[in-house]
């Protein structure tokens, strides 16, 4: 993984040791609320419901092993011996006392982590596949672009008052597993006919309050362009982008007032200009940190244990079954490590969780740890004849739940549990779910689906790309619950439609019932998942199933 | 939805542990919604408005609906509820310290 610089570690250093100083001047009165606020959220600090919380970045969601510890033991000492990891690649701490933050942050500054850019209207932390540079169907790693693009984006002097908050993701996978059509900007390696290296470059996706699908700015970017490409994308958005509302200030709006082609007639414009004052060198930083994302050495062993065991321990069996995928090299796996248990908070893990994984990373996946953004935790390199062990750990860690792309395998956004702008709770709706078809022991019969929940519109639990979504709102002084179907957020990324009334608490969980029922009884066969089922079918006949006449006229 | 009549709070977070605490009739910051002074519309802005101008030891004081139940105030609408205990899939915040 990327290696920080002496140059890297003196500016994250300097950015802690200058937030300690502000921290003071806030405690000590020389500051007001109104002139510190932003600078906490600068550094990822917001003040949410019952507390402070602190944001820090997961760049494309690499941890090393140290990384893991260290967070492991800031949840220790200065929070609740608990974290909780983001929607966004990110790790959440839900307890921090002000006058800590400082220690956390030059603790954290010590294993080349900060909370910069977690916060803001200026780009945020990169995102990426979590299972870059493993995944066997990956054309090319993607984490030396994220990493490239996240050192460019960094306090960049232009783009830190943006109109609005600025995401980009990247992926080097055809399966995109980045969500990359609902960022700001997707980038997608690709090659051209003469198989030289690029991007598709796609712009203006986002969930929130108005979901939108990036549109294809350029099919392809050379590698060589990127930066000045990216530099006049921003400065077109930066200088058109409406700063009078709030609500259509992110580029999606801009895209969509303006229309792509006026938006790319700027943009290629600008580019000219760009592209004048670059010399090249930005591509021996490439090639910097592309050696520091060369692949480990992979072991040569017999795999012959793994189908043994399989055989004959049914718990394992049913674990490689759900959680693990193909990797690069057919004798090594990708494992998931679910971070939802049944019943429990998705994303949540305790310290000694934490630092179980990092053993087991530093045992048996090369030291690597991935965050996703589907609030697990990815050991990308394990050598399927260390799956026993690596299971029999995991198990002992109570991180063995077998449930990968299943139902239980939800994202859940923190919600009025946590979330200063929920409108209603979301973990208890997830918590409700998973535990409920667990009892009926069905999650496997009903196979892979994707089901998101967010506590309020901003869309945190990507409600709208799931296959089934839920939307946490307040009606009449009360938590309903709105349901969307149809949604995806891969490559054939789709927005889900919104089915008919909301839902109170105590209903929403035999609705979603009703749905699954429903979808069991339609399916063509057990091949066929609930999003085929959805798209052959159309809404009607899950909709029938959701509003029983019962439910009808109790709702009317 | 409840038809009492309404009256104010103002709540805000502490600066320091960020918990969530409550304006008192004495003007001092109490962790339980019990102590908060409950107050007309009018008084009601105008003790934010002083709160928000000279008090550095909160963040972001707000007015929020309450009503008087059993002597003592109470909260009305449920993001008020939560705040007084905490969230509900951990026993952690106000509910754990009340133990
Ligand atoms: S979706 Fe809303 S409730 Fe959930 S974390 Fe985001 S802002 Fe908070």
């Amino acid at each position: 993984m990327y290696n920080y610089t002496m140059f890297d570690k003196d500016f994250v250093a300097n950015r802690a040791a200058q937030f300690r100083d502000q921290v003071q001047r806030r405690i000590d009165g020389s500051l007001t609320e109104d002139e510190f606020r932003p600078l906490r959220l600068m550094n990822g600090l917001y003040m949410l419901l019952h507390a402070y919380m602190l944001r820090v970045a997961i760049p494309y969601g690499t941890l090393s092993t140290a990384q893991m510890r260290a967070l492991a033991d800031v949840a220790d000492r200065w929070d609740k011996g608990y974290v909780h990891f983001s929607t966004r690649q990110n790790i959440q701490f839900h307890w921090p006392h002000l006058q800590d933050v400082p220690d956390i942050l030059e603790a954290l500054a010590k294993v080349d982590m900060h909370a910069i850019q977690s916060s803001g209207s200026c780009i945020r932390s990169i995102t990426s596949d979590h299972f870059a540079g493993a995944a066997e169907d990956e054309a090319e790693d993607p984490r030396p672009t994220a990493e490239f693009v996240r050192q460019w984006s960094t306090d960049h002097p232009e783009f830190a008052f943006l109109p609005r908050k600025f995401k980009v993701a990247v992926t080097g996978s055809k399966h995109d597993r980045a969500v990359t059509k609902l960022h700001d900007i997707g980038l997608t390696l690709v090659r051209n006919a003469t198989g030289a290296a690029g991007y598709e470059v796609s712009v203006g996706g986002g969930l929130g309050r108005t979901p939108m699908i990036g549109k294809v700015l350029r099919e392809f970017l050379p590698r060589a362009d990127l930066l000045a490409y990216l530099d006049a994308i921003l400065h077109v958005y930066n200088r058109i982008g409406r700063r009078d509302n709030k609500y259509k200030a992110r580029i999606k709006i801009t895209l969509h007032e303006n229309g792509i082609d006026e938006i790319r007639r700027q943009v290629e414009n600008n580019f000219k200009l760009q592209r004048a004052r670059f010399d090249g060198s930005d591509q021996d930083i490439f090639a910097r940190i592309e050696g520091d994302f060369e692949p480990p050495v992979f072991k040569q062993a017999s795999i012959g244990g793994y189908e043994a065991t399989r055989n004959d321990d049914p718990l394992f069996r049913s674990f490689t079954d759900t959680n693990l995928h193909p990797h690069k090299n057919t004798d090594y796996t990708i494992v998931t490590v679910s971070l939802k248990a049944h019943g429990a908070t998705p994303g949540d893990a305790s310290s000694a969780q934490m630092r179980a994984l990092a053993d087991i990373a530093q045992e048996w996946s090369h030291g690597e740890l991935r965050v996703s953004h589907e609030q697990n935790i990815i050991l990308p390199h394990v050598h399927k004849s260390d799956l026993p062990s690596v299971h029999k750990a995991l198990r002992n860690a109570g991180l063995a739940t077998a449930n990968i792309g299943l139902i239980s395998d939800l994202i859940a956004c923190p919600g009025m549990d946590y979330c200063d702008l929920a409108t209603a709770r979301s973990i208890n709706v997830a918590q409700g779910i998973a535990t409920r078809f667990d009892e009926l022991k069905l999650e496997h019969e009903i196979g892979h689906l994707k089901l998101k929940i967010s506590g309020c519109i901003n869309a945190c639990g990507h409600h709208h790309v799931g296959h089934i979504g839920i939307l946490g709102l307040e009606k009449r002084g009360v938590e309903s619950y709105q349901i969307t179907l149809g949604g995806d957020g891969t490559e054939t990324a789709a927005i889900g439609k919104i089915i008919g009334p909301g839902f109170s608490a105590d209903e929403i969980l035999p609705a979603i019932e009703r749905l699954i029922a429903a979808y069991l009884d339609l399916r063509l066969d057990a091949s066929e998942i609930f999003l085929t089922a959805f798209r052959r079918l159309g809404p009607a006949p899950f909709k029938a199933a959701i509003y029983t006449d019962e439910v009808k006229n109790h709702a009317a | 939805m409840t038809n009492e009549a309404t009256a104010q709070i103002i709540t805000a977070n502490d600066l320091l542990s960020g918990e969530v605490v409550y304006l008192s009739d004495a003007g001092k910051w109490s962790p339980e919604h019990g102590d908060a002074a409950l107050l007309g519309n009018v008084q009601a802005d105008a003790r934010l408005s002083e709160v928000q101008k000279s008090d550095p030891s909160v963040v972001g004081p707000y007015l929020a609906g309450a009503t008087q139940r059993d002597d003592a105030p109470s909260p009305i609408h449920f993001r008020e509820v939560f705040r007084t205990k905490g969230p509900s899939n951990r026993f952690l915040g106000k509910q754990a310290h009340a133990v």
